[in-house]
């Protein structure tokens, strides 16, 4: 080889520093676990921070879940019209809302069922019989209360016949004198069974048992009531009007169904019809997270700014106490940069260290908490995978100032401490 | 095969002339500490030195000697002067490229080892190759062994595994010594290696530094221990940061 050549390949050699990631992590662990009750210690502020941040937004987001919870499905779904009686003098106008009403209902984008019922004072206890027969000391027979409802209820109720079946359309159409029982009505009265065709009589009339109704899960009073064909309960007992509407929706159909129902139900009329409609629920849920811990939620970010000094402190400590590791490094050929890479990282380590601590204490707190009130738990997993990298983050952020400080060490002066 | 002893006052403009036995080569080397008055730690320093030789520079303290020695390992600038290692002109480069070339070229050995405690002796040799691309053949997997082959060079290989503290000051330096071996350089720098050690285990040092010399290695020693500039092959003294060679 000439000189020459030599040469050229010398001057080409010299390279730029350059360290594998992989050393560069196994020097930062080793500094990490070199003082491994200090790195403990100094985990401590992120470990608390992290906690209280877990802590405060899983038991909201549980708590919000557990209130949201008793909103249940039926009730989000359940959309109550209620129809005013007609004003003194305008009875002959006609109903307000015809019974043909709830087809229009059953239209509306999202209606699942629906059913119209008519009651009034008058026919809230009324004296029924099963028989009539009036023995001397017998029960001379129950006070019901007698509902007209159309042929959609027990749909509309989530019901289910235990008995016989509930009157159609075509009995409707036809008057027929048929009633259905709630399933604690037909047990009042003895009735059992609808193949013998039993009769209950009230006011005076006679009225086939075609079907018992049971399992009603909305509007429970109605299992103590006698369920009249419209038709029939006004030629007979002149329940005329419709009084109340019962909308059954799909999830999160509500609040439009709610809108729309009383326009279809009484068009021009519709401001004098009043809706029960569920609570937003998206806003019920954000409402309790927010107010619930805003208090908690600073204290927690707190906690992890003094966490934060809390690890800067320390490795700026550290840094000192390193001096001559820091001049022996330089010495070995380590760039300002990969001296600092290795303190960033860490300090980087610490703070994830607390933050995989803090997230676990503070996942095991929301699921204790969650136990002890019989509550689902609710853990969002954004948080769970945050929390460390927040961790992380404020480590990071508390190692700039003293790494700065190692990288701009003068070899010739660090390596005169002691090592 | 150690060249004889020269000292170079020729003019600027050796440098051309050197050749590839030449490790070190100071130029008119000045170091002048800006203060008031200002403090001339080197003052036109010429040195040579060439591959394979083992050179002592002596003085009392405050003599410039530790200038010398930041100068020559690239831990300081010279104010004035050329200083070419192993063929590079260094005082143009920058400082990620004098970096670099301290890391590959210079292996540094310390009065007070400069090990660190809490890493086992084999991680602390290990630790000379961490700050540069892996070179051909040397790869990170063979470090280990390259480490383990080291530790034995310097008679160590029974304390693989040890931490620093477990052993005596004369293995700790070894060890210092099998980590500046460990990258192979073509030059190895020794402030006072024996400063801190006690009779018997200088003796272990300085057979070592024999041997090492005897396979080939260049050294540069600083000391004031006659008993260590004794067994240099030349020895230059360092007085008022005048550089003169002293006749053995």
């Amino acid at each position: 080889m000439s000189v020459v050549e030599r040469e050229m390949e010398t001057t080409a050699r010299v390279e730029r520093p350059w360290m594998d990631p992989r050393d560069l992590w196994t020097e930062a662990l080793a500094g990490v676990l070199a003082r491994p009750v200090r790195s403990a210690l100094t985990t401590l502020g992120t470990v608390l921070g992290i906690t209280t941040l877990v802590i405060t937004i899983g038991v909201a987001s549980t708590a919000g879940n557990q209130i949201v919870g008793r909103f249940d499905a039926l009730t989000a779904t359940s959309v109550t019209v209620t129809v005013p009686e007609p004003l003194p003098g305008a009875e002959d106008a006609g109903p307000l809302v015809p019974w043909s009403g709830t087809d229009a209902v059953a239209r509306l984008a999202g209606v699942e069922s629906v059913a119209a019922l008519a009651d009034s004072d008058a026919t809230d206890s009324v004296l029924v019989r099963a028989n009539d027969v009036t023995a001397p000391g017998d029960l001379s027979g129950q006070t019901l209360a007698v509902v007209a409802a159309s042929a959609g209820l027990p749909a509309a109720v989530h019901g289910r016949m235990t008995a016989g079946r509930f009157y159609d359309a075509g009995d409707i159409a036809r008057r027929d004198h048929v009633v259905v029982l709630g399933d604690q009505a037909a047990q009042i009265l003895g009735i059992k069974r609808v193949e013998d065709a039993p009769a209950v009589f009230f006011r005076g009339q006679s009225y086939t048992v075609i079907g018992i109704l049971g399992g009603i899960r909305r509007e429970a009073r109605l299992s103590t009531a006698v369920l009249v064909p419209p038709t029939t309960a006004a030629d007979r007992i002149g329940l005329r009007n419709v009084t109340r509407v019962l909308v059954n929706t799909a999830l999160g159909a509500a609040k439009q169904v709610a809108r729309q129902a009383p326009i279809a139900l009484a068009p021009g009329h519709q401001d004098s019809l009043a809706v029960v409609a569920p609570p937003d629920l998206s806003k019920a849920r954000a409402g309790v997270q927010n107010d619930a811990n805003s208090l908690f939620l600073v204290l927690g970010l707190v906690s992890l700014v003094v966490g934060a000094i809390g690890i800067a402190n320390v490795t700026l400590v550290t840094v000192m106490e390193r001096v001559g590791e820091i001049g022996l490094r330089r010495s070995l050929g380590a760039s300002r940069r990969q001296v600092a890479g290795q303190f960033l990282l860490e300090s980087t380590t610490i703070g994830l260290l607390g933050g995989v601590v803090g997230a676990a204490l503070g996942i095991a707190v929301v699921v204790c908490v969650a136990v002890a009130k019989e509550w689902t738990p609710v853990l969002d997993l954004r948080l769970a995978l945050g929390a460390p990298l927040a961790g992380a983050l404020v480590g990071l952020l508390a190692g700039l100032y003293p790494s700065l400080r190692a990288a701009r060490m003068e070899p010739v002066d660090a390596l005169r401490a002691p090592s | 095969m150690i060249p004889g002893p020269e000292l170079d006052s020729a003019a600027p403009g050796t440098a051309i002339g050197t050749t590839i036995d030449t490790v070190i080569q100071l130029t008119g080397v000045e170091r002048t500490f800006p203060s008031d008055p200002p403090v001339h730690a080197l003052r036109d320093v010429h040195l040579t030195v060439r591959r394979g030789e083992h050179l002592a520079i002596v003085g009392p303290s405050g003599s410039g000697k530790s200038t010398l020695l930041n100068t020559l390992g690239l831990l300081d600038r010279p104010t004035a002067g050329s200083y070419l290692l192993d063929g590079v002109e260094t005082t143009g480069l920058g400082d990620l490229e004098r970096t670099s070339l301290r890391g590959s070229r210079i292996g540094f050995v310390f009065q007070s080892f400069h090990l660190l405690p809490y890493r086992t002796v084999d991680e602390n040799v290990m630790l000379a190759e961490a700050y540069r691309r892996p070179r051909p053949g040397r790869g990170r997997g063979g470090r280990l062994a390259r480490a383990h082959q080291a530790l034995e060079q310097v008679g160590l290989g029974h304390r693989v595994g040890f931490r620093p503290d477990r052993l005596s000051g004369g293995e700790r330096q070894r060890v210092a010594i099998a980590r500046a071996l460990l990258s192979d350089p073509a030059l190895l720098l020794c402030d006072e290696p024996t400063g801190n050690l006690d009779t018997e285990n200088t003796l272990s040092v300085l057979e070592l530094f024999d041997d090492l010399c005897g396979q080939g290695m260049t050294l540069v020693v600083i000391t004031h221990d006659d008993a260590v500039s004794r067994r240099a092959g030349r020895r230059v003294r360092i007085t008022d940061g005048h550089l003169a060679e002293e006749a053995k």
